[in-house]
């Protein structure tokens, strides 16, 4: 039993890795005003990148690298769309992920399923197996959870370049007449947030599994979406969001030996993060708080 | 016209801020012409005038926001450009507008780290600590952990000035700053300023259109009309009714009774008004004690008037004296937080736009761009208001509205055809539009703000004669503006909103430029 | 660099801009084609050309129109309001879920009865799904777009579910329905194709949401609500009531476009009924411009690239999905110069600041 629960919690940071990374790009990005719908095809653009370029090279940290430019010009890409030019943020980042999306699966039949194969590459393994579970873990994962998160906790509640973020999505105009240029923090939020999103999809396929099919996000980024929203922008309530759905996701099948709960469609516990939200959005009502500036292209007059 | 003695027996040789010749046009219009100012450090320069004189666009350029077509800026003497507000800051400029700059759920400190370009790892102690400093220093009373949304305004407004302060301010332009204050507030930034000023040689512009306040703090002072300085004089025994004069306008002539331009036609229905006299009808508007509190600021307390059937009563004031707010409650815009507004006895307050012109009561607020929906063509825009009587069944009556377009643009002269989109029209058919929008209602309570703000000449001339047919008609008209001049011309009886609240009413012979013109600076009335 | 806004538009410009955002899709899709060791100019003419030279590829373009038209349609609605519906995928989906039940439940019955059950079930199950972000909005002013769009992976689950679970096909144990009864398949609209009466009605919804948009009193409200909220609102139209109406109805027709397609075309319901019809119904309705033929036009071309891209595929040996490419760039292209309709780019010193 306790084995048991110590394989769950292991896999609860495995499950949890690429959706720590992805959120923690779009918190970013949301914090600084914009809503990027991208993430779904930024995690596919990083996840497709990745492996075909660690297949290529067969290196699977060039692969890492490939997939961090890959999310870069995505994210360069989106601000310029949104910020510079203003255009619509949901049409265009619904857009966005599905021209990745697209082209990722052309690319990858054009090279890789010729004749029903499949892209491979020899991931990464993960670290300390003679620990066991939960301490074993890939890299990625140690990064995401022991240096990421917490850096990020740091210079969005603790740093002159956080506040400024923060300012920028929630007065602007504020932030303008302050000095701040409310541009050239966008365009980094969302640039250096895409890159996240775009390691999250690589881990996925560099380490967790190894090839690249399609669908192989699977809706992870509309989840990483769901638990930004669901912590109220903060990263506090996102790490929480993200444990808890790893968790059940990964103890689904652990939760089937107790007969009582052997009922629930493993589906319910999936939709649990967006139900999360929806609920959270009822019952905190009008008191919801979004950064002022959800999804308004700031011009100065 | 007195000039500027030059104060300089009193202030340091070299003036603060010297702003020399300054023009700026933008297009056709002259927003400066020919503008020079002096403010000595330590000493608090009012810069006075109405809206519209040009206050705004003289503070923009010294604050970089714009640039002077002519003309040079001076800064201890030396000959400056002030391309950006960053600059302006670099200079010791800081500007506290009416807009705060500041970001709500943060707090004051936070707020102030932003301004000060903090970086790196910041901690909070250190953050409040220094602020905590900061304010003391400057004897302001702020909490630096205080939410900034949480505070009141005044609270704020304090802020603002710290985050001037903080940046090393020598010269700091308040502008309009007491539009929302309370009188408390008003004693407090009045005493802080003193302070300031005489500690640490600040030098303070001070922008207002109310006199009596301004007199209360400056040193010296110059008015602003129509873009030139008209006068600069030191406060010393200052005359008011002159001052009055200056601000307002050398048309208006001390001791006449004026009503203005359309003069055979007003004289007209003031005749047969006075004719009606004794048979006193019911009134046809009924507003009793009515308020506007939003976010804990008072902006309209109290006002209660009536209005008889066929005649027009002008609402004068300079803008920000609550004229928006309260022109928005009665309209249905936004709902009055108390009170009661009766049309014809029955109660319309709660109803909501739709409610109030079922009732007989309609209106054209002040921006016209949040009444007109410019995609949609002049026909949709004059039916939109009363889109259930456009109807042939299910369909809309496309011919019925093109023809009661068709009849709007030719009773009120409107340069459109029916099908053109409502957002290419000029700020004077727009107007019109809306007025026959307004008219289409045969409302019995008819209320217009601002009806000829920034319209030429002849659409001016236009509108005022639609709202003198329709008192003529019968309707009840309710002029808000601004414009003293357009008051004078319209109105049967005069009301002066100052600071929320209605605190004179003025007709027949005593509804002079003069008298009107001190109550709206806030000088004499009860309100 | 900045952007400042023009003083006069011109067709002649606007026309210009779609011309070049075609050409920018163009080139990068060419660029992914000869990467896949095809002819571009010889795949688009696969891809435009082929299907429309066979009575059989008309056929198969418009059976691939229905479902899109619908969604497009219902996403055009609803933008034209104002009320930003990404949610038309699980729209779709929740009305294909309601119809399968009535199918499943009650497929004994004549046809010309369940039939019209059917299509109102899917309607009903669509506006279900769509109800509550449009009470969130119209109530606490809760903004729809993450609500409908998180509400999609929702019902895809839930179809998920229901096809592991109670629906789970007891002959093949797939993840799908059994085949619906016979009653319950769409008759065929034109003899010899697949096209069934699901265009037809599609063809029937668009006139009406055309007609009630530009012809009624309601439309007028609506139009005026989508293109200025708070200038409707202080001319007295009640804005909520516009929303709410709008959200539904839009949701309500996606429903509908699943029933049809659940009926129509599989004759059960599968994980895969919506390769994303509801997204594509999104890029449709933009670029149409949210217009109601402007809808019907792009459907139409985009179910010509779809089916094209299969003819090209077979014959160029590139993959099939290069007709996605070309869909998804050509929204972010033409999104993006048409800002250039309005603003133009400034690169002046005095911008700098």
């Amino acid at each position: 039993m306790i084995t048991g629960l110590f394989d769950v919690l292991g896999a609860t940071l495995r499950v949890g890795t690429p959706l720590a990374f992805a959120s923690s790009g779009e918190l970013i990005s949301e914090r600084a005003g914009v809503l990027n719908l991208g993430i779904e095809g930024t995690m596919y653009a990083g996840a497709f990148v990745g492996i075909a370029m660690a297949a290529s090279t067969g290196s699977l940290s060039m692969g890492l690298l490939a997939a961090i430019v890959a999310g870069l010009v995505a994210g360069l890409l989106m601000s310029f769309l949104t910020v510079t030019l203003g255009v619509n943020q949901h049409v265009v980042g619904l857009g966005m992920t599905l021209a990745l999306i697209a082209i990722c699966e052309t690319a990858n039949r054009i090279m890789f399923t010729e004749g029903s194969g499949q892209v491979r590459v020899d991931p990464w393994q993960p670290m300390y197996q003679d620990l066991g579970a939960p301490w074993s873990q890939y890299w990625l994962t140690y990064f995401a959870f022991l240096i990421l998160i917490p850096t990020l906790w740091i210079v969005i509640n603790k740093t002159g370049i956080g506040l400024k973020i923060s300012a920028v999505g929630e007065n602007p105009e504020a932030a303008d007449a302050a000095g701040i240029s409310v541009a050239r923090v966008r365009y980094g939020a969302v640039t250096f947030g895409a890159a996240l999103m775009a390691v999250g999809g690589a881990f996925i396929t560099l380490a967790f599994i190894g090839s690249f099919t399609i669908d192989i996000i699977a809706g992870r980024g509309w989840v990483a979406l769901a638990l930004v929203i669901f912590a109220r922008w903060r990263v506090g309530g996102m790490l929480v969001g993200i444990l808890i759905f790893s968790f059940v996701y990964a103890a689904q099948n652990r939760l089937r030996l107790i007969p009582e709960l052997s009922e629930v469609p493993y589906e319910i516990l999936l939709a649990l993060p967006y139900v999360a939200v929806i609920v959270g959005l009822v019952i905190s009502g009008r008191k919801m708080r979004y950064p002022g500036a959800y999804l308004k292209p700031y011009r100065r007059t | 016209m007195s000039t500027w003695d030059g104060g300089l027996a009193h202030a340091p040789a070299i003036p603060r801020i010297q702003l020399e010749r300054i023009a700026k046009a933008f297009g056709q219009v002259k927003a400066l012409e020919d503008v020079s100012l002096s403010v000595g450090s330590g000493r608090v320069h009012a810069l006075l005038g109405e809206n519209g004189a040009g206050k705004t666009t003289l503070m923009r350029i010294l604050y970089g926001l714009t640039r002077p077509d002519s003309g040079s800026i001076r800064i201890d003497g030396e000959n400056l450009r002030i391309p950006s507000p960053k600059v302006a800051r670099r200079y010791g400029i800081g500007m506290v507008t009416q807009h705060f700059a500041l970001v709500g759920p943060m707090t004051v400190a936070e707020n102030l780290s932003l301004t000060t370009g903090a970086s790196g790892l910041l901690s909070r102690r250190r953050q409040s600590l220094a602020v905590s400093e900061l304010s003391e220093k400057f004897g302001l009373d702020i909490d630096p952990d205080a939410v900034v949304e949480d505070l009141p305004v005044g609270g704020r407004q304090r802020v603002e000035i710290l985050k001037a302060l903080a940046g090393g301010c020598s010269t700091l332009v308040l502008d309009e700053p007491t539009a929302v204050l309370t009188p408390d507030d008003v004693s407090s930034l009045f005493a802080l300023v003193r302070g300031l000023c005489a500690d640490s040689g600040l030098a303070v512009i001070f922008i207002s259109h109310k006199m009596h306040e301004v007199l209360d703090i400056c040193d010296d002072l110059s008015v602003l009309r129509h873009g030139r300085i008209v006068s600069t004089q030191r406060n010393e025994n200052l005359n008011i009714h002159e001052l009055t004069r200056l601000m307002i306008g050398e048309d208006s002539v001390e001791g006449e009774v004026l009503v203005g331009g359309v003069d055979v036609e007003h004289a007209r229905i003031a005749k047969s008004l006075s004719d009606r006299g004794s048979g006193r009808q019911d009134p046809v508007l009924s507003v009793r004690e009515l308020s506007v509190i939003r976010d804990d600021a008072t902006l309209v307390e109290g006002v209660s008037l009536e209005l008889f059937p066929g005649e027009i009563v002008g609402v004068a004031g300079v803008t920000g004296n609550g004229q928006s707010e309260l022109v928005s409650a009665l309209l249905g815009l936004r709902e009055p937080t108390r009170g009661d507004i009766q049309v014809s006895g029955v109660p319309v307050q709660g109803s909501g736009v739709q409610g109030r012109r079922a009732a007989g009561l309609a209106g054209v607020s002040e921006d016209r761009h949040s009444l007109i929906v410019g995609e949609l063509s002049v026909a949709e825009n004059l039916a939109l208001a009363d889109s259930n009587k456009f109807k042939r069944g299910l369909v809309l009556n496309k011919s019925g509205m093109t023809a009661n377009a068709e009849l709007a643009i030719d009773h009120f002269s409107i340069k459109a055809t029916p099908t053109q989109a409502a957002g290419t029209l000029s700020g004077g058919n727009m107007q019109k539009v809306l007025l026959a929008r307004m008219f289409q209602a045969a409302p019995e309570v008819a209320i217009v703000a601002q009806p000829t703000r920034g319209l030429d000449v002849s659409s001016t001339a236009q509108v005022r004669k639609e709202l003198v047919e329709g008192a003529e008609k019968g309707t009840a008209v309710l002029v808000i503006s601004e414009d003293l001049d357009e008051v004078l011309e319209l109105a049967h009886r005069v009301l002066v909103m100052y600071r929320g609240q209605i605190i004179g009413e003025l007709s027949g012979g005593d509804a002079t430029a003069q008298r009107i013109g001190q109550l709206m600076a806030g000088v004499g009335g009860t309100p | 660099m900045k952007m400042i806004l023009r003083e006069k538009q011109s067709t002649a410009r606007n026309f210009g801009l779609v011309a070049i955002a075609v050409l920018i899709t163009y080139a990068i899709s060419a660029g992914l084609i000869r990467w896949a060791g095809g002819n571009p100019l010889a795949a688009f003419r696969l891809m435009l050309i082929s299907p429309l030279q066979s009575t059989f590829g008309i056929g198969e373009v418009i059976l691939s129109a229905t479902p899109i038209l619908f969604t497009g349609i219902a996403v055009a609605l609803a933008f034209r309001a104002g009320y930003w519906n990404i949610g038309a995928e699980g729209q779709f989906l929740m009305g294909a879920v309601f119809a399968t039940f009535i199918a499943l439940n009650l497929g004994d019955l004549p046809g010309f009865v369940i039939l019209p059950v059917i299509m109102v079930s899917a309607a009903i199950g669509g506006a279900l799904w769509g109800v509550v972000p449009a009470i969130l909005r119209v109530r606490y002013g809760i903004d729809e777009v993450v609500t409908t769009l998180l509400l999609n992976p929702c019902a895809a689950l839930l179809v998920s579910g229901l096809l592991n679970g109670p629906w789970r096909n007891p002959e093949t144990a797939f993840p799908e329905t059994l085949r619906f009864p016979e009653q319950t398949d769409l008759p065929i609209m034109i003899p010899g194709t697949r096209i069934h009466i699901g265009f037809g009605i599609g063809l029937i919804v668009l006139v009406i949401c055309w007609f009630v948009v530009a012809r009624t009193a309601t439309g007028l409200r609506l139009r005026a609500v989508g293109s200025n909220l708070k200038a409707a609102e202080a001319s007295g139209v009640d804005v909520k009531r516009v929303l709410f109406g709008a959200a539904l109805s839009s949701a309500a027709i996606a429903g509908l476009a699943g029933g049809l397609e659940v009926t129509g075309v599989q004759h059960q319901l599968t994980d895969g009924i919506s390769p994303g019809f509801g997204y594509t119904g999104v890029i449709i309705a933009t670029l149409a411009g949210l217009t109601f033929p402007g809808v019907l036009a792009v459907a139409l071309l985009f179910a010509d690239l779809t089916v094209g891209s299969f003819t090209a595929s077979r014959v160029l040996q590139i993959p099939s999905s290069v007709g996605d490419v070309v869909q998804a760039l050509l929204l972010v292209s033409v999104v993006a110069l048409l800002v250039f309709r309005r603003y133009k780019i400034v690169l002046s010193r005095e911008a700098k600041e």
